[in-house]
């Protein structure tokens, strides 16, 4: 289907955002308020799941993998954003006792609904069961809010911040610090500045 | 046992110093330096730089990736304890919800305060910063001049360690000779900047931080700063021998375990507590400082976090530098029938004319920094180069709309990648996800520059604080209100610098982020917000007007010293921590006259 004909079909009939009432998940009751307090040990190391329950069912971090790694798949330069534990990350993320993460739970979860409702649509399948052609399909539709029709607008903000959580939880780590070059925070005795052939390249004194 | 409790305080101590901060820290320095019995209360918890610093980890060892929350507002590794914009069980009131009218206040309890995560920019006022009044007719004159303090300012940077350069610019004061480290090279986006800003007429120099770019003069500077006091001499040079120098790696906001920047934990306090004449208790909430019958000041009132219990501690001299906005309300909670409405406020100007800094930023993204090949430019963690204020002539010649100037604080580089790495970039990549996302986020890493404004608000009738007649503290200390407002000078210099950042960004032949706003209310950021908050005992020559006289004595009590920011009767655009450090010196080195003299 040429992206004409999606447009036409999708507006058309697109799946509703869902309206949640009280966010999905088992744990929500147990939600501790407290967070990690005013003076955390800030030595220690957090694993998601220290400090508060994760609280996606297994169903929704399926989910939540499989679109994470549509967005940052493995290519010649590092593994996938899953293979570097992105879903733990997001996990935490949905999960935590703090504003802007109560701001985003309805916006991931209900993502996910509508990620479902939108492949059952389409193609009378659950999203992690689609083609992967047949999920970018839905993916091209709302990955760039500017584009997006108005129908799909909560989708596309939906999209927008999924791609921010798994590219912050996969940059975050070794393996995304690599990916981009980054060099720092080793101690050098010395800092010499910027390579001179560089600079001449760019024109720079 | 320099660490003690409120039991095992000394019948009497020359001084207590209230807070342990920049003005705190400066203050015990110099007295204990010389030789004064001190005791410093400091309200929040005691604090170890070098087994607490969070150096190397990274954002994948922290909560949420080490973003910011309420809890830890500039990120997990911040340097701050139990601070904030809030501090549970610690609240304080907005007269005005609006955002034009809105103050926020950002506090720290622990020892050293706000200098163990603050940005390291030490910027002297100049000549036109202490006489604004006689130059444009607004706001007040300070009663001292540039020639007053500038041998402060040079012993200030020999003590604590200050990087830059001389560049002979007006009103941008050069250092005494061999007072200022060496800056360091300029990262690519520095230079690229510089030389772009240059052809606008914008002249970009060297920063100035409190970092080590190579170790201390132990040999020298110990003399320089305590001629003829030879104790004190080897206590410093033994200390500044023990500072290491900048390793080019760990932002500096975290605190530095190896002391090679300015914070007080790692600079003021430690000598000081060698010269044993230091005591320290924390967790020592002062809410009043009492007075005898004599008129002066006996000492000082606190709870005692630990167990709750209000406990009295006494000494010839009180100094209050426990921030601008606590030791205002300390002051104003020091009532009595000799001083109903707080003490040392005969003048009534206690509390009054609150100033904090403009400040506006502008961001965007420059096609020739794309692509480049990996570089560590983690170099000095910042402001390797600064624009400080240069349209004084444009200003005399009456071509510009608001009356004082602003310097700027820029930055690029390939930082420590992060949640805001990637975040937020479809403005550029179309909405790319998959193979060529990834790739979309190794062309633009590290080619994105910000600019921030930092310019001078001049002290109004609107900006103030109070004690609000109803809420307390959960110690039961009555809190301030604050009430705010921004004149129309601050506005437009907003609205300039608004202007002047994208100009600097199409020179570069680069893209703005999001709204440039020509109206300044949009622009300017939240009053309090850039955490300069000065004023609210202002210093003067005239008692009716002013809270402090040039030595930072209150005129209304000659035993009660403020050093903190409260006594500045301007904020320049320069950050003001390197001025509050020089007062507090100066403020010191007069104390102990007096004291010697027995005059206190």
């Amino acid at each position: 289907m040429d992206r004409r004909t999606t447009i036409k079909w999708v507006l058309s009939a697109s799946a509703a955002w869902p309206l949640l009432g009280k966010p999905a998940g088992h744990a929500d009751s147990a939600l501790p308020v407290r967070g990690y307090g005013t003076d955390p040990d800030l030595l220690a190391v957090y694993r998601p799941g220290k400090l508060w329950l994760l609280t996606l069912t297994v169903p929704q971090r399926r989910l939540a993998g499989i679109l994470a790694d549509i967005i940052i798949p493995a290519d010649d330069h590092s593994p996938s954003a899953s293979a570097v534990g992105v879903v733990d990350f997001i996990d935490e993320w949905v999960s935590a006792p703090y504003p802007a993460s109560q701001r985003d739970r309805p916006i991931v979860l209900g993502g996910f609904i509508w990620l479902d409702a939108e492949a059952a649509r389409r193609f009378g399948k659950g999203f992690a069961d689609l083609a992967a052609t047949e999920q970018t399909g839905i993916c091209d539709d709302i990955c760039d809010e500017s584009r997006t029709l108005t129908v799909l607008r909560d989708a596309a903000r939906f999209f927008a911040l999924y791609r921010d959580l798994t590219a912050g939880g996969f940059y975050s780590t070794p393996v995304g610090r690599k990916d981009v070059g980054y060099l720092g925070n080793v101690p050098l005795a010395r800092f010499d500045g910027p390579p001179p052939a560089l600079l001449r390249k760019l024109n720079l004194p | 046992m320099p660490f003690v409790t409120a039991k095992s305080h000394r019948s009497a101590y020359d001084v207590i110093v209230v807070g342990s901060g920049a003005a705190g820290g400066q203050s015990a320095y110099a007295l204990c330096m010389d030789g004064a019995k001190v005791l410093m209360l400091e309200a929040g918890r005691r604090y170890s730089p070098a087994t607490e610093t969070p150096m190397f980890q990274t954002p994948d060892l922290a909560p949420l990736g080490a973003v910011g929350t309420p809890q830890k507002p500039f990120g997990f590794y911040d340097a701050t304890v139990d601070g904030g914009w809030d501090v549970p069980g610690e609240p304080y009131v907005r007269a005005s919800e609006e955002p034009a009218g809105r103050f926020e206040w950002w506090r720290a309890r622990m020892l050293g305060g706000r200098t163990n995560h603050w940005g390291r920019i030490s910027l002297r006022y100049g000549p036109y910063d202490f006489k604004p009044h006689r130059r444009d007719g607004l706001g007040f004159d300070w009663p001292i001049g540039y020639e007053d303090i500038a041998p402060y300012y040079d012993k200030v940077e020999l003590l604590i360690g200050v990087y830059g350069s001389n560049e002979g610019l007006e009103n941008t004061p050069d250092s005494s000779p061999g007072c200022l480290l060496p800056p360091p090279k300029p990262l690519v986006s520095d230079l690229l900047i510089a030389q772009r800003a240059k052809r606008l007429g914008i002249p970009a120099i060297p920063g100035h931080r409190a970092v080590l770019t190579r170790p201390l003069d132990f040999r020298h500077s110990p003399a320089r700063l305590h001629p003829g006091n030879v104790t004190a001499q080897k206590i410093l040079a033994e200390d500044m021998r023990n500072r290491a120098a900048c390793i080019w790696a760990t932002p500096c906001g975290r605190g530095c375990s190896i002391r090679a920047n300015y914070q007080s934990t790692t600079v003021h306090l430690p000598p000081a507590l060698t010269s044993g004449n230091l005591d320290i208790t924390t967790d020592a909430m002062v809410y009043e400082v009492t007075l005898g019958r004599d008129g002066r000041a006996n000492g000082v009132s606190f709870v005692d976090r630990t167990t709750g219990r209000q406990q009295h501690a006494t000494a010839r001299v009180v100094i209050l530098a426990a921030s601008a906005c606590e030791s205002v309300r300390i002051l104003l909670n020091s009532k009595s029938a000799q001083f109903p409405n707080g003490l040392a406020n005969s003048s009534g100007r206690l509390g009054r004319y609150l100033m904090d800094t403009v400040g506006s930023t502008v961001s965007g993204q420059i096609p020739l920094l794309e692509s480049l090949p990996p570089l560590n430019e983690d170099a000095a963690d910042g402001q390797q180069l600064y624009v400080p204020w240069w349209l004084y002539p444009d200003q005399r010649a009456g071509k510009l709309p608001f009356a004082r100037g602003y310097h700027i604080e820029f930055g690029g580089g390939k930082r420590m990648p992060g949640y805001d790495t990637a975040a937020g970039i479809e403005w550029l990549t179309g909405g790319s996800y998959g193979v060529k996302f990834k790739q979309d986020v190794r062309r633009y890493y590290g080619s994105f520059v910000y600019f921030d404004g930092r310019g001078e608000m001049i002290p109004n009738d609107h900006s103030y604080c109070e004690i609000d007649p109803s809420v307390k503290d959960k110690w039961g200390i009555p809190v301030l209100r604050f009430h705010w407002r921004w004149s129309e000078h601050e506005l437009r210099q907003a609205a300039h610098m608004q202007r002047t950042f994208a100009d600097i960004i199409a020179s570069m032949d680069g893209r703005t982020h999001g709204v440039v706003h020509s109206d300044g209310a949009k622009a300017i950021a939240p009053g309090g917000s850039i955490i300069h908050e000065v004023g609210g005992a202002i210093m003067g020559s005239d008692p009716k007007t002013s809270v402090a006289n040039p030595w930072c004595q209150t005129w209304d009590v000659p035993n009660l010293f403020v050093t903190d920011g409260a006594v500045f009767a301007s904020n320049a655009d320069k950050n003001p921590t390197l001025t509050i450090m020089a007062l507090a010196w100066r403020a010191a080195d007069h104390i102990l006259e007096r004291m010697r003299r027995k005059e206190l």
